[in-house]
């Protein structure tokens, strides 16, 4: 009895939409489904935007034992909407020397390419926009695209700052683009599919109270923390915030940019976070599925939003305590860390796969991952003293 | 092991940022317009013309000797003298500002004004928000809105102002002093 309203709350938005499209033609309701999903996908998400801006800077706030913004509206919710005022009225400068055009073009591809995204993303039951049987394939070639609305920036903008801030954005992003692909790699060869519904769906068994979320394998935790520092540097947020470290290159490939594409370029980065983390969520955290089978009464889709958001959390606490690394350390970390390692876990996921089940392939999956990762770890920190830094000449 | 100095960081943020909810002390911020911090008494922003009584036009203690509008680094202050005299505080006839206007947005609080006046006549204020939304005639300020009591002065820097009014009263005494030889010669005389 209790059964049919709590399915109807879960597929409510879907009901939605099949009531809505139900009023149009025929040939004209897949036209209009997708518009509609078009449609909810850009104004939530932004919205989520504008609750992080400030969520973030109260999160960072607090961590530096300061309030954060607390002046527009209650508890300074409605500082987005000052900074959006701001960010309108200011002047739009472009450099005399800029090649205008693809400066125009560089924040509204990072943005379109951000919002593509979006479309294979199942964010509750039945609630993805395109089901495609290359849904994951098609999530990082849009993700792509991102990069190259970053080189436009930081090419036609006809500064050195940009361009450094560019090609370091280059470099960083094709780096970890590996490791990122093969970490999801692994859970690609686990579910059979290629498809982020498939994936979604294929986790949301449970055994017992335990749900089958690819995390709660060895491989999978290993991967789920791979992807997750690879997605750090794949949308250039702290610690790897190189491309725009503003201590060194003002602001990297945006610096020539003001007012609106300034806050265009902020909501593509944003954007890029949240697709990814929501891909994250759809590979290992077992998408829209509860986490305890006795949980499953609460709707798909507060599941998703409350695991994007904890993910959101983490990366403003990540962004909180690490500082910006090197360039050198970066591109170490990459090639020498996190390529390997990805390896790793895609081979301890096949070995996860034809072992039988017990003990003895836990056992076996997490001695692959760890003892590598211990020696890695000595390899990396070889002849490299940490500890309380000394200094030559100051002091 | 790697990654160790991450958790450790991780685990230091995650401290600030929940003792931040619980300890109040943790949060250094004063929230200015509605929290103030006392402001310490030493401190100088503008300078304000002191007068004596309760009159500021008669009490005032200037005496228009300009020495402060030629000292002034900045030129921002304008005096122009009057033509008749009054009494000063001992009781001497001296000329008194006609106009004296101080222009805010140019003054650089640098209290030389303060420094050079031998007649204890202006003094630095600790008031600090001046702004205001009339650019010309908002930020001259005249003598009248330059001219505040000595109790005032008293409550802003109280030992500064005990200083100032024992000197005052001992230059009082000497004069008195020196008056009374001559007006016991003057009666005698009589």
């Amino acid at each position: 009895m209790t059964q049919a309203p709590v399915q109807q709350l879960d597929q409510i938005f879907v009901m939605l939409k099949h009531w809505l499209v139900g009023y149009v033609p025929a040939a004209a309701q897949p036209v209009v489904s997708s518009l509609l999903s078009v449609v909810a996908i850009l104004a939530l998400f932004p919205a989520l935007f504008a609750f992080t801006t400030v969520l973030e800077r109260k999160g960072l706030g607090r961590m530096q034992n300061r309030y954060g913004p607390n002046r527009v509206g209650p508890f300074g919710l409605l500082q987005p909407l000052a900074d959006g005022i701001k960010s309108l009225t200011k002047e739009d400068v472009v450099p005399r020397t800029a090649d205008k055009a693809v400066h125009f073009m560089a924040p509204l591809l990072l943005v379109a390419a951000s919002f593509l995204a979006y479309a294979v993303l199942p964010v509750g039951r039945n609630m993805a926009a395109v089901n495609l049987d290359a849904g994951v394939l098609y999530f990082f070639a849009v993700g792509a695209v991102a990069e190259l609305a970053v080189f436009m920036a930081g090419w036609s903008s006809h500064n050195k700052y940009s361009l450094l801030g560019a090609m370091r954005a280059i470099a960083q992003m094709i780096s970890y683009e590996v490791p990122l692909i093969l970490s999801s790699l692994a859970v690609i060869m686990a579910a059979g599919s290629l498809s982020t519904v498939e994936i979604a769906g294929r986790q949301a068994g449970y055994s017992g109270i335990w749900p089958h979320w690819y995390v709660l394998t060895p491989w999978g935790l290993a991967g789920f923390l791979l992807f997750m520092i690879a997605a750090t540097a794949e949308t250039n947020r702290s610690p790897f915030d190189l491309p725009e470290g503003e201590s060194e290159i003002i602001a990297g490939y945006y610096t020539e940019y003001s007012g609106f594409k300034f806050a265009l370029f902020f909501l593509g980065e944003y954007l890029g976070m949240f697709a990814i983390s929501g891909l994250g969520i759809t590979l290992f955290l077992g998408g829209w599925s509860a986490p305890f089978s006795f949980l499953t009464w609460i709707p798909s889709w507060i599941w998703f939003f409350a695991k994007l958001l904890a993910l959101i959390a983490v990366f403003i606490w990540m962004r909180g305590t690490l500082p910006r690394l090197r360039m050198d350390q970066l591109m170490n970390f990459a090639w020498k860390f996190m390529l390997p390692m990805a390896l790793l876990v895609m081979v301890s996921a096949g070995v996860w796969r034809f072992l039988p089940h017990g003990v003895l392939r836990w056992i076996v999956c997490f001695v692959m991952i760890a003892v590598p990762y211990v020696l890695l770890g000595r390899g990396l920190l070889q002849g490299k003293k940490i500890g309380k830094r000394t200094y030559r000449f100051a002091e | 092991m790697l990654g160790e100095g991450i958790v450790k960081g991780l685990a230091e943020t995650a401290r600030n940022f929940l003792g931040s909810f619980v300890d109040e002390e943790r949060l250094t911020t004063v929230e200015y317009p509605e929290e103030r911090l006392p402001q310490a008494e030493a401190a100088r922003n503008f300078p304000f013309l002191i007068y004596d009584g309760d009159d500021a036009e008669k009490g005032l203690r200037c005496v228009a000797c300009q020495i402060c509008e030629k000292e002034c680094p900045p030129r921002c202050i304008h005096i122009e003298k009057s033509k008749d005299k009054k009494p000063d505080y001992v009781g001497k006839q001296q000329f008194y500002p006609a106009v004296f206007d101080i222009d805010v947005s140019v003054c650089m609080s640098c209290q030389i004004c303060v420094e050079v006046c031998p007649f204890e006549a202006i003094r630095m204020d600790t008031q600090f928000e001046l702004s205001t939304d009339d650019r010309f005639g908002g930020l001259l300020w005249t003598k009248a809105e330059l001219a505040k009591t000595n109790e005032y002065y008293h409550s802003i820097h109280p030992t500064e102002a005990g200083e100032t009014d024992a000197r005052l009263d001992e230059e009082k005494a000497k004069v008195a002093a020196k008056a009374k030889p001559a007006e016991a010669e003057m009666q005698a005389k009589a």
